[in-house]
C-alpha cells in the first residue's frame, strides 16, 4: 500500500512538473523567437515548476525524502530556482533591454510585470535569509523565510497567469494552484502562523 | 536663480490653488485632448523607419486616424512609424519597422506580418515623431492574439 502510494505521489508530481514544460516546448510561439528569448521563457517555466517542489521538500511530504533529506534537496532546488530566475531576467534583458528595464523599474505597461519583479526580489531575499540562517534567531528565520516565500508563490502565480506566452493555460493554472496549496499546507504544518500570534502575546 | 524643490505638500497646495482659481481647465473645454504617449510605447524604436508599401510579407493590417488636438481636424500626409514582434522578426529587427503616410482624411493603413505575443502581450508600437507636432508613442494591445488587424488613433498637439 505504502509503495503504491509513493509511486502515485511521485507520478503525479512528475506529471505536474513535466506537463507545463512539455506544453511550452511545443508552443507555436517558439518558431518566432530567437534562442535567447526561448531560453529566457523556459527559465521562467522551469522556475515555476521548481517552486512546486520547494514546499513539498520542506515539509518532507515526498516519499523517500523525509524532513532531513528533503531539506538538503530543498537547498539544492533553491539554488537552481535562483539560477532559473536570474536566467529568466538576463535572457529577457538581452532580448529587449527597454522592456526588461521598464519591468525592473516597475513602470512596464504590462500588468504581470510588477508581480514578476516582486517575486524576483522575494526569491533573492528568501535565498539571502537561507544563507545567513545560522546567524538568525529561529523565529526570525522561520517567519522571514516562510513569509517571503508565501509572497513569492502568490506573486509568481499572478505573474505567470497574466502572461500570454508559451506556457499552456491549463497546465500553468494547475501548476500554480498546486504550488499555492502545497505552500499553504507546509506553512500551516510548520506552524508559521502560531509564531506570528506568539509575537503579539 | 531661485530653486524651488517641490515636496508632496507644495505640489498638493499648488494644485489646490490652481483648481480654486479656475486655472486648471479641463482639456475638453478646449476641444479634443491630445493623445498621450503610452508607457513603453517607445521601446525598441528605431528613428527614421522608411515609408514602405508594406512591412515584410503582410497579412495583418495596422490602421488608425491622425487628428489635430483642439478642433479634431484630420491631418493628411502625416508619417506614422510602426513596429512589432511578428512572425517575421523581433521588435528590434530593422526589417520589423516601417512607416506610412495618412491620406486626405487623416487615415493610415499599413499591411505587415501577423503580430504574435511577445513579452507577455500581443502588441504593436506606433510613433508620430516628425517635428510639426509633439512626439507621441503608442503601444496598443490586441484583444486576441488571433486578431488580424489592430487600430490606434493619434490626436496631435501642434508644437
Amino acid at each position: 500500500m505504502a509503495a503504491g502510494r509513493a509511486v502515485l505521489i511521485w507520478a503525479a508530481l512528475v506529471v505536474a512538473v513535466a506537463a507545463p514544460i512539455a506544453v511550452t516546448a511545443t508552443s507555436p510561439l517558439l518558431a518566432w523567437r530567437d534562442p535567447v528569448y526561448v531560453a529566457a521563457g523556459f527559465a521562467g517555466v522551469v522556475a515555476m515548476a521548481l517552486m512546486l517542489l520547494q514546499p513539498l521538500l520542506a515539509g518532507g511530504y515526498l516519499p523517500g525524502l523525509g524532513p532531513g533529506r528533503g531539506r538538503r534537496v530543498h537547498r539544492l532546488i533553491g539554488v537552481a530556482l535562483l539560477v532559473a530566475v536570474i536566467g529568466h531576467v538576463v535572457g529577457l534583458w538581452i532580448t529587449s533591454p527597454p522592456d526588461a528595464i521598464d519591468a525592473l523599474l516597475l513602470r512596464s505597461p504590462a500588468p504581470f510585470a510588477p508581480w514578476g519583479v516582486i517575486a524576483m526580489w522575494g526569491v533573492f531575499a528568501a535565498a539571502l535569509l537561507a544563507l545567513v540562517r545560522t546567524r538568525l534567531r529561529p523565529r526570525v528565520w522561520r517567519l522571514g523565510h516562510g513569509g517571503i516565500v508565501a509572497l513569492v508563490v502568490v506573486t509568481s502565480a499572478a505573474h505567470a497567469l497574466l502572461i500570454e506566452g508559451t506556457m499552456g493555460t491549463v497546465t500553468k493554472a494547475v501548476l500554480c494552484a498546486l504550488t499555492v496549496v502545497a505552500t499553504a499546507k507546509v506553512l500551516s504544518d510548520l506552524r508559521i502562523w502560531r509564531l506570528l500570534r506568539r509575537r503579539g502575546a | 536663480m531661485v530653486m524651488i524643490t517641490p515636496t508632496r505638500r507644495t505640489v498638493l497646495a499648488g494644485a489646490a490653488a490652481l483648481a480654486a482659481t479656475g486655472l486648471m481647465v479641463p482639456a475638453q473645454a478646449k476641444g479634443l485632448a491630445p493623445t498621450r504617449t503610452m508607457r513603453g510605447g517607445a521601446n525598441n524604436y528605431l528613428p527614421g523607419a522608411p515609408i514602405v508599401e508594406r512591412i515584410g510579407g503582410g497579412g495583418f493590417w495596422m490602421s488608425g486616424t491622425v487628428r489635430r488636438a483642439g478642433d479634431g481636424a484630420p491631418l493628411p500626409g502625416q508619417r506614422i512609424q510602426i513596429w512589432a514582434h511578428t512572425t517575421e522578426g523581433h521588435e528590434r529587427d530593422p526589417h520589423s519597422h516601417g512607416a506610412t503616410l495618412t491620406d486626405a482624411n487623416g487615415v493610415f493603413r499599413l499591411e505587415m506580418p501577423q503580430i504574435v505575443p511577445a513579452f507577455g502581450q500581443p502588441h504593436a508600437h506606433l510613433a508620430y515623431d516628425s517635428g510639426a507636432f509633439e512626439t507621441v508613442f503608442l503601444r496598443p494591445v490586441m484583444a486576441s492574439a488571433r486578431d488580424t488587424s489592430l487600430t490606434a488613433d493619434f490626436v496631435l498637439m501642434p508644437v
